[in-house]
């Protein structure tokens, strides 16, 4: 894990617009196999653009060249460890890429006769079976396309709900822990967003939780394990609090890697779950999406989950026809759709690849081993005496990842969290989570994930231990990585002072 | 029964004693015992990958690709060929496996494309500014209503029946949430018919070319919306606007649409992506993530995620939007395909487009039975548009007939 790992030259690269030759193409057109019409008789002159869009003009060769040398300036989790805190940066089958690609899962149109489409429709339906378990909850929506966008799903839904029963509610509760995506949702949703305080155990500190939760509240939105990677040991209460003055509970999935086959969000008083099947659930992150964020709700909220909703429809008794896989759109009540057609199928078929490639106990000893790395991580960081610069935020057994501050490092070694994160990249590994959550000082956030073997565990701690020695030598070091890296540190100060966020031409 | 863990029972035994318990359950003990579910229950066992890919080829057998039937469907999703350049790349590791690009340094790649993505939107667009992706069409119809939603705290959304049925009411949806009424307007032999304008009008919203084909005229519907300081709203198919006057170019302020067209396969519906355009005054208000140019410490070129101050990681309750995770490899697969037709391509594909819809509209016009809806210039990929509400009406999850 040490040295670069990057085989490309660490020079500039040119832009496809740079490299862009008249005259060079790739695209070679179909034969019009049509009678040809005078352009101007099908689309008038003053309909049309005067000039083509200024789209590169390359050979194949060039293009195929240009992204494959681009590739090589990704780090990526199939080179090395990833311990990104609460995204979840887990092993990304192989098998799932082959099965997504099937023309019969890939080439499928989404308006299609649902009779054309029976084993999609069984798989979605299959797959809303499979969460529903894993929730505790009985009624599931595949439709939202990533954790925030189930979020919005989330607080639309206890709209709905509270309208339905002839309440208008104002605010929405967010522990202060919470990702950034949970209040930015709260104020799309047309709420107030009003925070509740951590108490020093690191949980939701009821005594707060108990004087904001009034009935002006339509919901709590909760991370559980939280984002500080320790489980709410008062989730009974927080639940009996909230439901006291009518509110709904909401469960962010992205910490759910930690309770799968353990503990059902369901039982502990959940109304609505979403999940991130790009976390938990091994839909490769792709640098930033696609994803998928389903959601489960009880059966309150069911009347309003977003249609169409996939529905197995059974035979009359008897006649020995197979049950029919279908799409219901009518749903009186629902909140309507939040996207085009019904979801990221795409995604489906991994995650379901998945769940039946692990089964129920599969699933469980992912959360097991994926608990156990995260405390044999943090056990050994302790171990090393690494404790005095960079000590756990909450001395607890945790859960799935856990919190360090980095404040004494940076009072005693000069060096910030940031400089630790950026020396990382020099041994090849990437950064957990840096300043987040924003109530721990120079918090680094790390999520080790159950398919990382003792070994890279055991390298990451030395490759702390290192940094740290050598920042007690000569701090400058950290201070100024990477050094291996094909660019170094960038200045994103004046890149958002002068934004250029195009190729000028 | 594999869960991809490295871990062996000898491993667990040391990590159990480095950590100073003596079991796995023992790691759970924060969690209320009632709510623990019970460790000794059967539980259902996995399966070896060879079975797993056995049922997952039985259900696709149970599905009619388009591969085994030739497809007219369209109504925003299209069976266009996806070339094979783009399938070698985006299944290389280092594109398909890292997260969102929070470490430049390491993300040079991820970050460039996303530059180019950009640029190329805006070139189709004609305007200045695009994020690196949203989810998909119709929720980026949505974003767009939100972002004007931010610009000025107006009343009402003036639609257009023109817009894809999908998009008017994930728009509904959430403008429920923020407090904004959506209003309809009807077309007229194909084209929208906008009503008198008032200054409680927040954006007017449309679709270029519209839900059944027909090529709008977005310089006098924009010029209308002007007039009353709304915004401009345009949805647009991304592969006709190589032929077609850009909606910047008619005053248009944000560009959205469905990516799929652009080298994504159909998927059953997803997972493609959104574009997201829009003129210099909106740029503080975008959704999502915009990667900038800029220089490290070297003085060389690079790239970072920038204008972050607009994000919910950054700004929480006060962001422009609150999405995080994207589309960003089905962006890279739109980039690749735009470079991939090239600047006379796509141009050529366009035309190539326009004169088969041209003939099945002459041909299927001819049939006993068949009347076209409209009589407006057609400008858009395969034939099925020509009979789009006839079509949408056949077909219930479409909606109600245009």
């Amino acid at each position: 894990m040490n040295g670069r790992w990057f085989t490309a030259s660490a020079d500039d690269e040119l832009t496809i617009y740079e490299r862009s030759r008249g005259g060079r193409r790739a695209f070679v057109p179909p034969e019009l196999d049509v009678p040809k019409r005078a352009l101007d008789q099908l689309l008038a002159p003053e309909l049309r653009r005067s000039e083509p869009p200024r789209l590169p003009e390359l050979s194949e060769p060039e293009i195929v060249r240009h992204y494959n040398r681009l590739s090589k300036r990704n780090f990526d989790l199939d080179t090395g460890f990833y311990p990104l805190g609460s995204c979840t940066m887990k092993h990304n089958p192989k098998l799932h890429e082959r099965v997504a690609a099937l023309p019969g899962h890939s080439k499928l149109h989404p308006l299609q006769d649902p009779a054309h489409a029976q084993g999609a429709l069984e798989l979605m339906w299959r797959l809303q079976q499979e969460l529903a378990d894993v929730a505790g909850l009985p009624h599931v929506s595949l439709q939202p396309s990533a954790g925030s966008h189930g979020e919005l799903a989330g607080v639309l839904l206890t709209r709905a709900y509270h309208e339905d029963h002839g309440e208008r509610r104002t605010k929405v509760l967010t522990p202060d822990t919470a990702h950034g995506t949970n209040p930015a949702t709260v104020t799309m949703g047309g709420y107030e967003v009003v925070k509740v305080g951590t108490d020093k155990r690191g949980n939701v500190d009821l005594d707060d939780l108990r004087a904001k939760a009034t009935d002006e509240v339509a919901c709590l939105m909760l991370t559980n394990p939280s984002t500080v990677g320790l489980f709410e040991e008062g989730i009974e209460e927080i639940a009996h609090i909230v439901h006291g003055v009518g509110a709904t509970l909401y469960y962010d999935g992205a910490n759910l890697n930690a309770i799968m086959g353990i503990s059902r969000p369901g039982d502990m008083g959940f109304d609505i779950v979403h999940f991130n099947l790009h976390k938990s659930f091994t839909q490769p992150h792709g640098g930033g999406g696609p994803g998928a964020g389903p959601i489960a709700v009880s059966d309150r909220i069911e009347p309003y989950l977003p249609r169409p909703q996939v529905v197995r429809r059974e035979p009359a008794e008897g006649d020995g026809a197979a049950p029919f896989y279908d799409l219901d759109h009518d749903r009186p009540k629902s909140i309507g759709r939040l996207r085009g057609f019904q979801g990221n199928y795409g995604v489906f078929v991994r995650s379901y690849a998945y769940i039946r490639s692990l089964g129920a106990a599969g699933l469980r000893e992912v959360s097991e081993v994926a608990v156990l790395n995260a405390n044999y991580l943090l056990a050994r960081l302790k171990g090393e005496g690494l404790a005095q610069y960079l000590p756990a935020a909450y001395d607890r057994i945790c859960m799935h990842e856990f919190v360090l501050s980095g404040a004494p490092m940076k009072r005693e070694l000069q060096i910030r969290t940031l400089d630790l994160a950026k020396r990382l990249l020099d041994h090849g590994v990437h950064p957990p989570t840096v300043y987040f959550p924003l109530i721990v000082d120079e918090a680094l956030l790390i999520e080790p994930t159950e398919t990382e073997s003792k070994e890279t565990l055991d390298r990451f701690v030395e490759v702390v231990a290192d940094i740290l020695r050598e920042a007690r030598d000569d701090p400058s070091v950290a201070q100024n990585a990477p050094y291996t890296t094909p660019v170094r540190r960038l200045d994103e100060a004046g890149a958002a002072r002068r934004p250029v966020v195009r190729q000028p031409m | 029964m594999s869960s991809y863990v490295s871990a062996t029972d000898a491993d667990r035994r040391e990590m159990l004693e480095a950590i100073g318990v003596s079991s796995i359950e023992e790691l759970f003990a924060d969690i209320p015992a009632a709510l623990r579910l019970d460790r000794n229950r059967p539980l259902s066992g996995g399966r070896a990958e060879q079975e797993v890919y056995d049922e997952l080829r039985a259900l696709a057998a149970r599905n009619t690709s388009t591969e085994d039937e030739l497809s007219f469907l369209g109504a925003g999703m299209y069976d266009h060929y996806v070339p094979a350049l783009i399938d070698s790349i985006i299944e290389r590791s280092e594109f398909l496996t890292p997260y969102t690009p929070y470490q430049p340094e390491i993300s040079q790649g991820g970050l460039q494309a996303m530059f180019e993505y950009q640029t190329a939107i805006c070139e189709l667009t004609g305007l200045p500014i695009s994020n690196a992706s949203v989810y998909e069409g119709p929720s980026a119809v949505a974003a767009a209503g939100y972002v004007a939603k931010l610009a000025h705290g107006r009343e009402r959304f003036i639609v257009s029946r023109g817009v894809h049925p999908h998009s008017r009411e994930t728009l509904k949806t959430l403008a429920h949430g923020y407090g904004i009424e959506v209003v309809e307007v009807p077309l007229s032999d194909g084209l929208t018919e906008l009503p008198e304008l008032d200054e409680g009008v927040s954006a007017v919203v449309v679709q270029q070319p519209n839900f059944l084909g027909a090529v709008e005229d977005l310089e006098k519907l924009a010029g209308a919306a002007k007039e009353v300081g709304a915004l401009t709203i345009c949805a647009c198919d991304p592969l006709p606007l190589a032929l077609l006057k850009t909606p910047g170019e008619c005053g248009v302020d944000i560009v959205v649409g469905e990516g799929q067209t652009l080298g994504n396969r159909l998927d059953f519906g997803g997972p493609s992506f959104g574009f997201f355009a829009a003129s210099q005054a909106l740029m503080r208000l975008m959704p999502g993530r915009i990667a900038g140019e800029t220089r490290d410490v070297d003085g060389r070129r690079g790239f970072v995620l920038t204008l972050q101050t607009r994000e919910q990681h950054i700004r929480r309750e006060r962001a422009t939007s609150n999405i995080c995770t994207a589309q960003a490899l089905n962006a890279l697969a739109g980039v690749i395909y735009l470079s991939w037709l090239g600047r006379r391509g796509i141009v050529e594909l366009a035309e190539l487009m326009v004169q088969r819809t041209a003939y099945a509209r002459e041909r299927l016009q001819a049939l006993d039975g068949v009347t076209a809806l409209h009589h407006q210039p057609v400008e858009i990929d395969r034939l099925a548009e020509v009979l789009g509400a006839a079509v949408a009406a056949e077909r219930s999850p479409v909606g109600a007939r245009a």
